[in-house]
């Protein structure tokens, strides 16, 4: 495959996971200000502006995170953005995706323009949820299970594993005023998967377990780093012809080093550095983005020609 | 907007005052209400009902799925009105624990003479199989639903206790998360006390109630199953509270122990939460003919194996005239002075009081003291003589089965009503949960409102609706009423100071070909140069 296609695949990926993972995490932190009536504004928002990487001013309120984070078209981190970006990226692979899989990401990005009712944000983050969801049922449906794939689905799980620490780290910013653990299991649609594994047990350190390290919920973090590496692993099979599987690449690298840390921990440390620990996966995450882009999506060196 | 509302002379009006201004607690609410006009609002109530349909959140009528009636218009309660709601609702639930567990015990109250014996050994609902049944941590009443309605002064007062299994706190959360979207700025400047901790306070309490021994108690929650028409409340407890949902057939009890049927074998229940009648709940001790309960049920919960919630026999208390001895049990067993008085009320036993209540029978209200959902609750003053004489034979024949009151002119709020806003009487019931160190009560309640014009009846099985209730917060209490989740390996306050240090995360990977798309892009626009 192309190595511009294969790009364009892993960012397709990687921007629908990231719409609808923003979505998520605005959601929850609307939903916390309706919810609770002492819930300091500023406080709750500086911590999620400053999780998602942004630069936090003073007194800043809901209207103008979500102006940042949801409705900034230049912005291919915003939830628009990243829409407009996936749609970009379909349009230069359309001879690999399926109609479908396109028609699906182009429907979206001209309904994303029509739909915005900024009056309604909740209704259009429950929205981005659906389509991202059409988009991944249409993938998996129609898509054959090789290169094409996984660079699809290891931008995806890459971005989930980027979105899942930053919304924990969020909370561990805002500390006691922000967002309960339920309400960020609600976030990732966990907190029914949880009640049950948990049996009436709630206790923030459990929850946070479940979010971080259960193995059978699809939107745990140590689940979206196990996707990344095996999709990194198969892409690794298939170069190689399938003959030989020698040391980890340097992406793999930095996905196991981190899973790793999460899985051998103790618990108990995991919770009292857990901003930290947060940190260092984002970092992982963008360290091995940045080996897939330089292993397999090359960038042309400039070609400078010398005249004597 | 609120110029040709015409509130009526006769009830509270709990928005506009007599003199035709707005009431302070409800004035950001009306500054909305300006600001969106009625149309806006009218779109807005479609919305609320696709959104139930959406959701299931529905009720059938005649076999016709329809959405769960809410009005657009909330209903708003000032944190002082709220403290006596609250601190009246323990308290009647205290009494009524106290009581219960004295008449199926050592019956001090009668001894003492508070109650005639006769009066709680001839209520339907008072079951001698309750007898001998010891609940693990004294806890009968696990949650309660006490109706209040507010008079003609704007004073809150008790209509009737529900002990047994009270329901409707499913459309409470339902409600605020619908009411979210229409009012998100307004909910936002008015600071509103949470409600959506209820499952999580339910579940605590209830494995506080398990028998002694089990470490981590099993919960479910018994249903009659997919036809009852509260079977959405059921599905919704169980799912928000992360337990099994069953019904009588799932359950099997042996040796005094109840256990589950599930793909791996049996396993054993500590604590039903039962939302099926006493009459049905076990075919041995009961209507032999049922087939919702589980044979053995008592047996086991005798032997202290299991804890079945809302204990068995509790409907002694819901009982019409022994809420009439209420406020002499508070002052009996608590010895305080009762915070939410009752409605005046006959007894139509006492010496005179039939005679009295059938002469004037044309300005009461009637109602049957086993009476649930208004079930043959009589209006006089909307009565034809007809049925007023077929209620006087009824009287006569069984003053015992029967209580008069007083018409109470229900408070009104605004609701809208086809293109406009037109008064609506409502009731309020605030939900209880006992855990046994203390009753917690769900902020608001379930608001129903009766919507034909002067209707008086809310009951949503004969056609009532319901609003959305907001309490206000209020200033901030000394330990908040977040999420009942104890926060036990982060250390918050550490978190909070270093929360300014920290430096923010990495901006969100970029997609490096991004700008060349860009680049692309605008060439395209531009047209590139002319060949």
């Amino acid at each position: 495959m192309l190595s511009r296609l294969a790009e364009s695949l892993f960012w397709i990926g990687r921007h629908v996971e990231r719409a609808e993972d923003t979505s998520r995490i605005l959601d929850v932190h609307l939903s916390l200000l309706l919810e609770d009536p002492w819930a300091p504004e500023n406080v709750v928002c500086a911590s999620l502006l400053s999780a998602m990487g942004r630069d936090v001013t003073e007194g800043v309120r809901t209207q103008d995170v979500l102006d940042m984070l949801a409705w900034d078209r230049e912005d291919p981190a915003s939830v628009i953005g990243s829409l407009g970006a996936a749609r970009e990226n379909a349009r230069r692979s359309r001879e690999v995706i399926s109609t479908e899989l396109w028609e699906s990401i182009n429907v979206t990005w001209h309904d994303a323009t029509r739909v915005v009712r900024r009056s309604r944000p909740h209704s259009f983050f429950t929205w981005v949820r659906e389509r991202a969801a059409a988009f991944t049922g249409t993938a998996d449906a129609t898509i054959s299970r090789d290169d094409v794939w996984q660079f699809l689905v290891l931008g995806r799980s890459i971005e989930r594993a980027d979105m899942t620490a930053r919304l924990v780290a969020a909370r561990a910013l805002s500390g006691s005023v922000g967002p309960s653990w339920v309400t960020l299991l609600q976030s990732c649609g966990a907190y029914q998967a949880f009640l049950r594994s948990a049996r009436g047990a709630v206790e923030d350190s459990r929850a946070m377990e479940f979010l971080l390290l259960d193995p059978l919920f699809p939107r745990s973090l140590i689940s979206a780093l196990l996707t990344a590496e095996k999709c990194l692993d198969e892409l690794d099979r298939s170069g190689n012809n399938g003959l030989r599987h020698g040391r980890a690449g340097e992406a793999s690298r930095a996905l196991g080093m981190i899973r790793s840390e999460l899985e051998f921990a103790p618990t108990s440390e995991l919770f009292a550095d857990v901003y930290e620990v947060m940190e260092r996966v984002q970092a992982a995450c963008s360290l091995c983005s940045d080996a897939v882009t330089r292993r397999y999506f090359p960038r042309d060196t400039v070609t400078n020609w010398l005249v004597s | 907007m609120f110029d040709d509302y015409g509130a009526g002379a006769a009830a509270w009006d709990e928005m506009v005052d007599a003199a035709g201004s707005i009431r302070a607690p409800y004035r950001p609410l009306a500054e909305s209400m300006r600001t969106y006009g009625v149309s806006e609002l009218k779109a807005s109530v479609d919305s609320l009902a696709r959104g139930y349909l959406d959701q299931g959140v529905t009720f059938d009528i005649g076999g016709e799925e329809r959405p769960f009636p809410l009005d657009i218009v909330p209903r708003v309660i000032d944190d002082t009105a709220w403290q006596k709601i609250e601190l009246g609702v323990k308290q009647r639930v205290k009494a009524l624990e106290a009581f219960l567990a004295d008449v199926y015990g050592p019956a001090h109250c009668v001894a003492d003479g508070v109650i005639p014996r006769n009066i709680i050994t001839t209520s339907k609902n008072f079951h001698r199989q309750a007898f001998g049944i010891e609940p693990a941590n004294g806890v009968r009443v696990h949650v309660a639903g006490i109706d209040l309605i507010r008079d003609e002064q704007g004073e809150f007062r008790v209509l009737e206790d529900n002990v047994r299994v009270p329901s409707g706190v499913s459309y409470v959360l339902a409600n605020r998360n619908a009411m979210h979207q229409p009012w998100a700025d307004t909910i936002t400047g008015m600071r509103l006390r949470p409600v959506s901790q209820y499952p999580q306070r339910l579940l605590a309490a209830l494995r506080r109630a398990a028998p002694q021994g089990a470490s981590n108690p099993r919960v479910v929650v018994l249903t009659p199953g997919v036809f009852n028409s509260a079977y959405f409340e059921h599905a919704w407890l169980a799912r928000a509270m992360g337990v099994e949902l069953v019904e009588g057939r799932d359950l099997v009890c042996s040796a005094g122990i109840v256990r589950m049927r599930d793909t791996s074998g049996e396993r054993r229940v500590d604590v039903i939460y039962r939302r099926v009648y006493d009459e049905y709940l076990d075919p041995v001790q009961f209507r032999a003919d049922s087939m919702l309960g589980c044979p053995g049920l008592l047996t086991a919960a005798r032997a202290g194996n299991v804890t079945i919630a809302n204990a068995i026999g509790n409907g002694v208390a819901d009982d019409k005239l022994i809420y009439t001895y209420l406020p002499d049990l508070i002052r009996y067993y608590l010895s305080e002075e009762v915070v939410l008085p009752n409605v005046d009320t006959w007894r139509l036993e006492d010496p005179g009081a039939l005679e009295e209540v059938l002469d004037r029978l044309a300005e009461l209200v009637v109602k049957p003291v086993d009476g649930a959902g208004g079930k043959g609750l009589v209006i006089g003053p909307q009565a034809s003589s007809k049925e007023l004489d077929v209620l006087r034979a009824r009287l006569s024949a069984d003053p015992r089965g029967w209580i008069a009151q007083p018409v109470v002119q229900l408070s009104t709020v605004p609701t809208l009503i086809g293109d406009q806003l037109a008064p609506r009487h409502v009731d309020l019931r605030p939900f209880a949960v006992n855990d046994g160190n203390d009753v917690w009560v769900l902020p608001g309640g379930l608001t129903r409102v009766a919507l034909p014009q002067g209707s008086l009846v809310v009951n949503s099985s004969q056609g009532g609706g319901s609003k959305d209730t907001w309490v206000l917060a209020g200033e901030q209490p000394q330990s908040p009423a977040g999420p009942a989740v104890t926060t036990k390996a982060v250390d918050t306050k550490a978190v909070d100071t270093k929360a300014v240090e920290r430096k923010p995360l990495g901006r969100p990977d970029h997609h490096p070909a991004g700008e060349l798309v860009q680049q692309q892009q605008q060439q395209q626009q531009q047209g590139g140069p002319p060949c």
